[in-house]
């Protein structure tokens, strides 16, 4: 089972690395460059159309095109190229069915953009089965001229829950740790961005290092590690106001790996203080710390379960890292990993069913997944060597992770299967640490 | 009583400590420096300030590990004593250790590592005879790398514990 995911992961670092060589485009109008490597045979053809324009200035944003990276880079779908699109309907009556049959495609979308005054857009769209000639969706929204991405990220959910059942987690944001610079020099930067690379806004900024970023439920704000007072503190930010509070600063030892419970009251935290590295529950309103963990080993990296009863945590107590499982209240710990020489910083699923993590034999450290409804069978999504941080996508269809190219930390969004990945790199210095943020409000 | 053994051990260990360097220095036809001599009488055998960038093994001011340990290897135990010495020597000085790992695993439990390193030293330093009040950790983990490349070349100078004197 194992080793044909082995031979897969790899052969598409070749083809990345042959990927890589080949791109020219300055996709760098922001800070991060995309790319989107490899593809599925069995994932569903899609046809999105350019939408059509009404008047109005030439738009910024092509919605069409932002669809269309969703649905590549999510591993489900795959949409057919811009330039293979022989006809451009903007709404249902016009789609000639027999064409996209033609060119074996089973859904189409098409759509429209008016100008709504006052700086609004009207943007249209429609959603048809290509085989049944059915209109499956047809939605319209009145938006800002400014958040047409925003738009067209809502629209690829909507399609993608129409078509799978499974909620959309493309209008949804990251966090992630930038260093630039190098030695005294660096500047590292907590950003947030869009899930797709896009709009990256500083949250903080820092001469010391920033760590382990973690959302708040409500994706609000932030939890992560600074060290710009010298010792590692705790910090959470909220990312409108940029309000923020130091709630761990214990002048002796690590105040690290914040983790926000799930009903977002209380964060599980590493502290030292005590002497050695235990893990805390502390509550955000009474600020009062529990101590869950009692022995002389390392025990960091919470991870709540979803239902928040019990916390993922990493320790060395069997003499090498590998996960454990114990109650949020208190208890004996469970060691639950026992393939790998070392299982480090779990990451939970929404449904508490995949447990991802980043698993190290010898020198090549990968991330893992193991499936807990599935007799706790472990498989890699990711070729390595030195690949960290992963982090789940709400809706569990996609992970982010950290990875290093040479002396340069990238980051990469995978397919749950590993099939399709994207790159994300930044022109200029290191990007670490990606956490994917939890579904926003609409 | 175990105290002046300790002590008496440390003198021991710091004696064969400057014998070895004086030896590594011996090569080298150096001209007396006289400037040392008024500020620090030889004659108690204490450090004074000066000793920290002219003494060949208090000028030594970092601790190597091997992979994924805190074991502090036989080859540093003179450096130990003789900064142990000196904090014995100096009540007033203060040092922090600050505490180091490889890029190999994840940054929270390399912060562990590096902790777990700095304590290490700190528990020598104290053993040889060094007071805990005067001594501090602090763990980067894999923060502040000196070396960048992907071997083991580089990632055995990055598991390492910087001594650092806050205080003279």
């Amino acid at each position: 089972m194992i080793k044909p995911m082995r031979k897969i992961s790899s052969s598409f670092a070749v083809i990345l690395l042959a990927l890589a060589a080949m791109l020219t485009g300055p996709v760098a109008a922001q800070s991060l460059n995309v790319d989107i490597v490899g593809g599925v045979k069995t994932a569903t053809p899609i046809v999105v159309v350019p939408f059509s324009q009404q008047g109005g200035a030439p738009l910024s944003t092509d919605v069409a095109d932002v669809i269309r990276n969703d649905f590549n880079r999510s591993g489900k779908f795959r949409a057919l190229a811009k330039s293979d699109i022989v006809e451009q309907p903007s709404r249902g009556a016009d789609i000639k069915f027999a064409t996209w049959r033609l060119l074996k495609q089973d859904y189409i979308t098409v759509g429209r953009i008016s100008d709504a005054g006052s700086g609004m857009l009207r943007i249209e769209y429609e959603l048809w089965d290509v085989n049944k000639q059915s209109s499956l969706l047809a939605q319209a929204y009145t938006v800002p001229a400014g958040d047409l991405r925003g738009v067209a990220h809502q629209i690829a959910d909507q399609i993608y829950e129409k078509i799978t059942g499974v909620r959309g987690a493309f209008w949804t944001r990251m966090a992630y740790i930038t260093a630039v610079g190098l030695g005294n020099n660096t500047t590292y930067s907590l950003i947030v961005a869009d899930s797709d690379g896009y709009n990256p806004q500083v949250v903080a900024r820092s001469r010391e290092s920033l760590l382990t970023p973690r959302w708040s439920p409500d994706g609000k704000k932030i939890a992560y590690v600074s060290f710009e007072s010298g010792n590692s503190n705790i910090y959470i930010q909220d990312i409108t106001t940029g309000a923020r509070q130091l709630v761990e600063s214990h002048p002796r030892g690590i105040n690290g790996a914040p983790a926000w419970s799930p009903d977002g009251t209380k964060l599980a935290v590493a502290l030292s203080y005590v002497g050695n590295l235990e893990i805390f529950v502390l509550d955000l309103a009474t600020h009062q710390e529990t101590r869950l963990t009692h022995n002389l080993a390392i025990d960091t990296e919470a991870a709540w379960a979803p239902d928040g009863q019990s916390i993922y945590f990493t320790s060395d107590r069997s003499g090498r890292p590998q996960i454990y499982q114990m109650p949020a209240t208190g208890g004996t710990p469970q060691r639950i990993t026992f393939q790998g020489q070392n299982n480090l910083e779990a990451n939970v699923s929404y449904d508490g069913k995949q447990l991802a993590m980043v698993q190290g034999n010898g020198n090549v450290y990968r991330i893992a997944i193991m499936d807990r409804s599935l007799g706790d069978q472990v498989r890699f999504l990711s070729p390595g060597p030195l690949d960290e941080s992963p982090s789940f996508a709400p809706n569990a269809s996609m992970l982010l992770y950290a990875s290093t190219e040479g002396r340069h930390g990238v980051l990469y969004a995978v397919s749950a299967d590993g099939l399709v990945r994207q790159r994300l790199v930044l022109s200029d210095g290191d990007v670490r640490e990606p956490a994917w943020g939890p579904y926003r409000q609409r | 009583m175990n105290k002046t053994v300790r002590i008496a051990l440390v003198a021991l260990l710091c004696m064969g400590a400057a014998a070895c360097t004086k030896k590594e220095v011996k090569p080298q036809p150096v001209a007396p420096p006289p400037v040392v001599a008024p500020v620090a009488p030889v004659s108690d055998g204490k450090y004074t300030p000066a000793d920290l960038d002219t003494d060949a093994c208090l000028r030594q001011r970092v601790v190597y590990f091997d992979f994924d340990k805190s074991e502090i290897k036989p080859e540093f135990q003179a450096i130990m004593a003789c900064h142990a010495k000196y904090l014995q020597d100096r009540p007033t000085a203060q040092i922090r250790l600050e505490g180091n790992a490889d890029e190999r695993g994840t940054r929270e439990y390399n912060l562990g590592l590096g902790e777990r390193r700095g304590n290490a030293v700190s528990s020598a330093l104290q053993a040889d005879g060094g007071s805990a009040s005067q001594l501090s950790v602090v763990s980067y983990g894999k923060e502040k790398p000196v070396c960048r490349e992907h071997n083991e070349d580089c990632w055995s100078k990055n598991r390492r514990v910087n001594i650092v004197y806050t205080a003279q």
